[in-house]
């Protein structure tokens, strides 16, 4: 297959077609709304389901109707939109049936802006619906692997009966790089055995979250969490940048990570022994790459483009094998490699702490006047 | 010919029923709507092809009681879930039952929605008044003056507002292709209620378009009231606030012979 | 190796095509590229750029605070983008919009009636494959020819017929550079 520019919005809707997508529902937000036009003319045209709906309420209650029967379905939206849906999803994960979210993040909270963030990643990675339910989470970083990962969260949705979450921000949806689509895969042709469909020739079934008897609510909340160990135990992903000798570890997911990328390549043409390590799967997050990472480093920046949503996860991981060091910007400002290169230079040359929060001291870098 | 040969069977419980008991009050009229549809389905032979998406409320449980597939959907989201089903599955049958808090006000949005886009869907929509589930609050459908736990001096328009008469509202709709209101409270009505039931299911066995079915209902533990005293409140105070009648019929449904 | 180079103007000015082009250039050459826009709320009118990275290995960033090479279409965007630039770097003018002179020595300066050389082609719109004629003749990120290609192929059905007028434009662009070049 040849290569092609692809934005990635686009990109992405293209590669839930080709991943055998039979039904989509969505609604106008910016910086995702490519995705729901370029499905307004392509799921018709291959005989497909596409219905913009009335709001991202209707839109998620769509979806969560169309995975009943056991097809592959999908809904995108942007952080306000991706909170509304909330309930649906919460839902969804208690039906236990599979379906693909995709999550364009925008400057928030609020209405915010529409420029690009990671501030839904609790919203995400730590729930947002009620309940005990956690979603697969996959964060591409350049275009193709958001392809490559919306095919795979199609996969893993379906393998695990759960939320299949492709997380990027507005620039990687805006943006446009070379990369191959993969070829269509054929529609499902038959269907799994929980599927509601019509009772033909078989006991009716039915497909609910409600467990009125709490012990078999208590059941339910076990196969789930059971589900999830095996998630946990076979589906981390990541990639590692110049690791093999690093001191010094940055990390960052999507955007945020592919900044620093740019950083420690600066960093490494002075001769500073840094490497990056980018989650690819925030959820599950790659608790233990860290904490083997943690005793071979003197020290960790974690990059973000939210005020330290994933640090939160990286202190866990590294259960304080080494000192950690914060840098973000936000509100829809993209962190520049320039900024990350200082922040790098900082922790290589000052002496690093385990006291406090990391959070904290950038907090206090950051409202020190220039 | 023996005693035996001549019985006739006048009376079954259909086969879209299941044999499990009901939950709802003494005298609810959810049994009697339960039924009506069930009847209506086996009529048509649609019990095999139909998905029902159930609501929240009192017939939250309704996928217990009927013989065919269920999902069970968010609180007022039944006719966005119905539309995803129906969208996959377009030769199935698929419906939703529900009550008036579900469909009138939480769910206002989705229900509009889906007829405005002409989903072909039907919706039954059960309107006693109040919210029953939770013990008797005010819904949108609670008439003025009306005594609820939530409107404990009957409803006052000036600060409560107005009833929603939601058949009205939904036959304004050009995508809604049969909107009929309909009461349980007398045999006769019930069996004009039956016969609004069928042209509603023929209406998307046919590909028409969205129907919808409002039915009176009553609400004895929480109106306070013996099941007879209810159905004598709902005739004297219900239907001349929702007038019982056609609101909408596409002339394609007008022509279908039931 | 990595060139960045930012192209800005008014929402309308083509700039936004004009970085995809590069884009789909540099793809068929075989390099790793990135185009990102940027631009207000407004549909049209406002402000636009995008920012082209081309390299031979994989891009981090897809925006960088210092632009290798800056293409600007009007003044707002000569005032934002001037101070930018990277030292040694080039800074590519449309003369026609922008009614000052460019401060920095330190950095490459053409300037380009790029709306002039437009209408004399019979069309304004193609101001924006002027002012990147002029850049690829003094830049050597990609060669002339490699966008006149990728346009051939890449170009939409839709806008074939507005292939040759695309072609002359850039031309022009990278000409009146070389005949300014050749008096200097």
């Amino acid at each position: 297959m040849a290569r092609e520019l692809w934005k990635g919005n686009i990109a992405i809707a293209e590669a839930a077609v080709r991943a055998g997508l039979e039904a989509y529902f969505g609604y106008p937000i910016t910086p995702q709304t490519e995705l729901l036009e370029y499905l307004a003319m392509r799921m018709p045209e291959l005989g497909r389901v596409f219905v913009q709906a009335e709001s991202e309420l209707g839109a998620i209650n769509m979806v969560y109707g169309a995975a009943c029967t056991g097809v592959r379905v999908m809904t995108s939206s942007s952080s306000p939109g991706i909170s509304l849906m909330m309930e649906g999803l919460s839902y969804i994960a208690g039906t236990e049936v599979p379906m693909v979210l995709v999550d364009v993040m925008r400057g928030g909270p609020g209405l915010g802006n529409i420029a690009p963030a990671q501030g839904d990643y609790n919203q995400i990675v730590h729930g947002g619906g009620h309940g005990d339910y956690r979603p697969i989470v996959l964060a591409p970083s350049n275009i193709q692997e958001a392809i490559d990962l919306t095919m795979l969260a199609f996969d893993l949705a379906e393998a695990y009966r759960a939320i299949a979450v492709v997380l990027l921000d507005g620039s990687l949806g805006q943006m446009m790089e070379p990369a191959e689509m993969p070829p269509m895969r054929p529609l499902k042709t038959t269907y799994p055995d929980w599927a509601v469909r019509g009772a033909i020739g078989r006991e009716r079934r039915v497909l609910s979250s409600i467990y009125l008897d709490p012990p078999l609510e208590e059941e339910a909340n076990l196969r789930i969490l059971r589900r999830w160990q095996q998630i946990e135990a076979n589906e981390v992903r990541y990639k590692g940048y110049y690791l093999e000798d690093a001191r010094f570890v940055v990390v960052g997911f999507g955007t945020a990570g592919r900044v620093a990328l740019s950083a420690v390549r600066a960093a490494r043409a002075e001769g500073i022994p840094v490497g990056l390590f980018r989650p690819i799967t925030v959820s599950p997050f790659p608790d233990q790459v860290l904490r083997q990472l943690a005793d071979q480093v003197e020290g960790f920046l974690v990059v973000e483009m939210n005020t330290g949503q994933m640090l939160e996860d990286v202190l866990r991981a590294i259960e304080g094998h080494a000192p950690v060091e914060f840098f973000a910007r936000l509100g829809g400002v993209m962190p520049l490699p320039e900024e990350v290169l200082d922040e790098i230079k900082r922790m290589t040359t000052a002496p690093l702490t385990m006291d406090g929060h990391p959070r904290e001291r950038w907090l206090q870098r950051m409202l020190q006047p220039a | 010919m023996t005693l035996a040969e001549m019985e006739t069977l006048v009376y079954a419980r259909p086969a879209s029923l299941t044999e499990m008991p009901t939950h709802y009050c003494p005298g609810c009229t959810h049994g009697v709507a339960h039924r009506l549809i069930a009847e209506v389905i086996d009529e048509m032979n649609l019990r095999e092809r139909t998905i029902g998406v159930a609501s929240v409320g009192c017939s939250v449980f309704a996928y217990n009681y009927f013989d065919f597939d269920w999902v069970q959907a968010p609180h007022g989201r039944a006719p966005a879930m119905a539309t995803g089903v129906k969208r996959v599955l377009p030769d199935r049958v698929v419906i939703t039952y529900q009550g008036d808090g579900d469909m009138a006000s939480i769910g206002m949005g989705e229900v509009v929605h889906a007829a405005a886009r002409g989903e072909n869907i039907t919706v039954f929509f059960i309107n006693n008044a109040n919210y029953g589930m939770t013990g008797g609050q005010m819904a949108p459908t609670t008439l003025p003056g009306q005594k609820t736990t939530t409107s404990p001096r009957g409803r006052d328009v000036e600060t409560q507002g107005y009833p929603v008469r939601a058949a009205e509202l939904i036959a304004t709709l050009e995508g809604a292709s049969y909107v009929v209101r309909r009461s349980l409270h007398d045999p006769k009505n019930i069996r004009l209620a039956k016969k609004a039931i069928r042209l509603a299911l023929e209406t998307q066995v046919r590909g028409l378009g969205f129907s919808l079915v409002e039915l009176l209902s009553i609400c004895p533990t929480n109106w306070g009231m013996t099941p007879v005293q209810s159905l004598k409140w709902l005739e004297e105070h219900m239907i001349p606030y929702f007038p019982l009648g056609d609101y909408k019929i596409h002339p394609a449904v007008a022509e279908i012979k039931v | 190796m990595q060139t960045e180079i930012i192209i800005a103007g008014f929402g309308g000015q083509g700039v936004l095509f004009a970085g995809q082009l590069l884009a789909y250039a540099a793809m068929d050459n075989g390099l790793e590229v990135t185009w990102i826009p940027s631009y207000g709320p407004e549909m049209r009118g406002g402000t636009a750029n995008c920012t082209v990275i081309i390299a031979d290995e994989e891009i981090g960033s897809p925006i960088v605070r210092n632009p290798q090479v800056a293409l600007v279409l009007n003044r707002p965007s000569l005032d934002k983008y001037e101070p930018l630039v990277k030292p040694g770097g080039l800074l590519v003018v449309n003369a026609s919009l922008v009614d000052r002179n460019v401060d920095r020595r330190d950095i490459r300066t053409v300037l380009v009636p790029a709306n002039e050389i437009a209408e004399n082609l019979g069309d304004r719109r193609v101001a924006n494959m002027v002012m990147l004629g002029a850049m690829l003749s003094n830049q050597p990120v990609l060669s002339l020819e490699a966008v006149t290609k990728a346009m051939e192929e890449h170009l939409l059905s839709r806008h074939r017929n507005l292939l040759p007028l695309n072609v002359a434009a850039l031309q022009e662009g990278a000409k009146y550079l070389a005949e300014q070049l050749q008096s200097a």
